[in-house]
């Protein structure tokens, strides 16, 4: 009898190609999806050495990062340098024969929303993306990671990759989520008890009750932010909601191919008494709605504490926690609920999904965006605007006084025009709270669509469980 | 890639955890289609203010450290975006290698495909490194890949661990490309097997 396996090393094994005696491997992958910022380079290495891309049916390309979100983008993008990348992925996707959703296609969003919605990301699948946030595909119990540029290059070339394995983490929720909690409030929760490197050198394998219990659209937001706890993926077992979800997708297998593919999906679970290197479990109970309140995504707490001292931390992190709050410009001993919000943004890999926007409109249903306040929407593609729309939510946004735009990566990083300026201070359910990460010394709270759209009402950061029944 | 041969330089101290890939090249930097010429930007919103001039008491805008080619930093260096764009600025800018506790992992591995040594010491051997950095440019460090060694400007030497094929690449400017094409019936090998196991794919 063989040793029990980990899912990680079920998914590891099944993807050797190559073997080297000090374990290094060429991993075979499945599914690689590529946007502008971080692939020019890599095309163009390619051009240079004479090289093809090897599987350019395994690669699917799609622009989000520079990307306008205003509804006159069809016109062009103003930037230069942002029309050039976005111009020279059209190029490439073209000239090496490679899928690709161009901005006019309703189908085009951020990469990472669009693969699993076109059932490119699957179950058992290595998936790889030259950006950190492809963990969110580890929702599917896909073995999915950010890579550079060269790797890009590389797997191009021949779509393998050269790794060594991980370790194991398992990270169990235990029981049910309270209301009013959700699956960012989780995946915030989990990093902030392990800090950001606290998964570094790991591969995080989320289970139990609370995380079976969530939709596809929440498991993709827990595993997307494995990166933010410094894992180099997030995985989830694949299970009963996640071929739902997959079945009938454009590119998911059909008929008879489809029956062979749920049987060895049923496979792809952790063996009883197989070895995990750490583990971290969290009472789904003991967790509450939070936000974080410093520059790094590890700096969270519930959003019924007060702002930290510095000097209630250890080494480092006092010099870092001083930072921070300057630049925050939050004073220790002040309550969460009364730092006062100047902007609010929803959308990005982490919670652009159709259930984010409805988590959001439940909350805005009837009410309006305080005075003063600036706020967006932005759906992770366009096939989540428009089931919004369809659904009456994006009506829900406009009357509340959010502006409904158009599908990017947008504030998340702030690449194209849609950025704080300096001193704002944003209410966001994006991944990374990061100096000058939505624009030059803009301020930024992480926090879930829920939360983000009381904010939204109230102009400062409240705690959302106040506003439901 | 060019060889990493053996050298002695200045190291700049830069004790701050958790420094991020937006830190060391902010996102309007990553609209280049290239991959030179990105080390006037590295850590540009520590580097200049808003007026583009520079900020007095950053560590690289300081003489001492101007031609700095080694960092010896905070915790967890090079956390979250997988931009290559990081390690390009820095190499850019001139830094050879960086020493810390520890690094996030994409980044890390970015670092050798660029030519680039990333070194992992205990925190106590950080912290006298980091001291040593203190003393400005008089203080030269060495790093040798071959022999794994970090030797401070007082003569003390710490040993350090990396990955043999990692080592063996840089050592020798090796293509990763080049060498996994030599294994390319590996890859055949394995395509032909999933047509099989798993043909839905």
């Amino acid at each position: 009898m063989t040793a029990p396996k980990t899912l990680y090393d079920k998914i590891w094994d099944a993807h050797v190609a190559h073997a080297s005696d000090d374990g290094t491997c060429l991993l075979y992958i499945d599914r690689h999806l590529v946007h502008e910022v971080t692939s020019p380079q890599a095309f163009e290495g390619l051009r240079m050495a004479g090289r093809s891309v090897r599987s350019p049916d395994k690669t699917i390309a799609v622009p989000d990062h520079n990307v306008p979100t205003t509804v006159d983008r069809e016109s062009g993008i103003d930037n230069e340098e942002s029309r050039i990348q976005v111009e020279a992925l059209d190029k490439n996707a073209k000239e090496f024969g490679v899928h690709y959703y161009p901005v006019s296609d309703i189908r085009q969003g951020i990469v990472h929303i669009v693969g699993p919605e076109q059932g490119w990301t699957l179950p058992g699948m290595t998936v790889v993306c030259g950006d950190s946030h492809t963990a969110t595909h580890g929702a599917f119990g896909a073995l999915a990671h950010g890579i550079g540029t060269s790797e890009v290059e590389h797997v191009l070339a021949t779509q393998t990759l050269i790794q060594k394995k991980s370790k194991n983490m398992k990270v169990e929720i235990n029981g049910k989520l309270r209301p009013g909690v959700t699956a960012k409030d989780i995946t915030l929760s989990v990093i902030g008890a392990t800090g950001t490197a606290g998964g570094t050198g790991y591969v995080i394998e989320y289970c139990g009750e609370a995380i079976r219990d969530l939709s596809m659209e929440g498991r993709m937001t827990v595993c997307n932010m494995a990166i933010e706890g410094g894992a180099r993926a997030g995985l989830i077992a694949p299970d009963k909601t996640t071929f739902e979800y997959c079945k009938g997708r454009p590119h998911a297998p059909k008929g008879a191919a489809w029956e062979q593919a749920v049987e060895y999906w049923m496979s792809l679970f952790t063996d009883e008494g197989a070895h995990f290197d750490k583990i971290i479990e969290i009472n789904g109970a003991d967790i509450a709605p939070v936000v974080t309140w410093g520059t790094s995504p590890e700096d969270v707490l519930p959003i019924t504490d007060i702002v930290p001292e510095p000097e209630s931390f250890e080494g480092g992190k006092i010099e870092a926690v001083k930072r921070s709050l300057d630049y925050m410009g939050l004073k220790a001993g002040q309550k969460l609920t009364d730092i006062k919000i100047d902007a609010v943004f929803i959308g990005s890999c982490t919670n652009g999904r159709i259930e984010d926007l409805r988590a959001a409109a439940k909350i805005l249903e009837g009410k309006k965006v305080k005075d003063g306040m600036r706020a967006m929407v932005v759906p992770g593609s366009g096939l989540v605007r428009a089931q919004a729309e369809k659904e009456g939510l994006a009506d829900i946004f406009k009357r509340a006084g959010f502006e409904w735009r158009l599908a990017g990566c947008s504030m998340c990083l702030a690449m194209n025009p849609d950025q704080l300026s300096e001193g704002e201070r944003c209410a966001s359910t994006s991944n990374r709270n990061f100096e000058g990460r939505q624009g030059y010394k803009g301020r930024t709270h992480l926090v879930s669509p829920a939360m983000a759209a009381a904010a939204a009402v109230t102009g400062h950061l409240t705690d959302v469980r106040e506003m439901i029944s | 890639m060019r060889k990493f041969e053996k050298f002695s330089g200045i190291a700049a101290p830069m004790p701050l955890v958790n420094i991020d890939t937006d830190m060391i090249i902010p996102k309007q930097f990553l609209k280049t289609i290239k991959r030179s010429g990105l080390g006037v930007n590295a850590f540009a919103e520590m580097r200049y203010k808003a007026d583009g001039s520079e900020v007095e008491d950053f560590v690289l805008n300081k003489p001492a450290y101007r031609e700095a080619s080694i960092l010896i930093a905070g915790d967890n260096f090079g956390c979250g975006s997988s931009r290559e764009h990081a390690p390009w600025a820095l190499s850019d800018f001139g830094i050879k290698v960086v020493v810390s506790t520890s690094f996030a992992d994409i980044f890390f591995n970015n670092c050798f495909k660029n030519g680039m040594l990333p070194i992992v010491l205990p925190a106590e051997q950080v912290e006298i490194l980091m001291d040593d950095a203190e003393k400005g440019s008089n203080a030269r460090m060495e790093i040798d890949l071959e022999a794994q060694t970090v030797t401070s400007s007082d003569g003390s030497i710490f040993s350090f661990e990396v990955d043999p094929f990692k080592k063996h690449c840089l050592l020798n400017g090796l293509d990763d490309i080049g060498l996994t094409m030599e294994k390319s019936s590996s890859i055949e090998a394995y395509e032909k097997k999933l047509e099989f196991e798993r043909p839905w794919l």
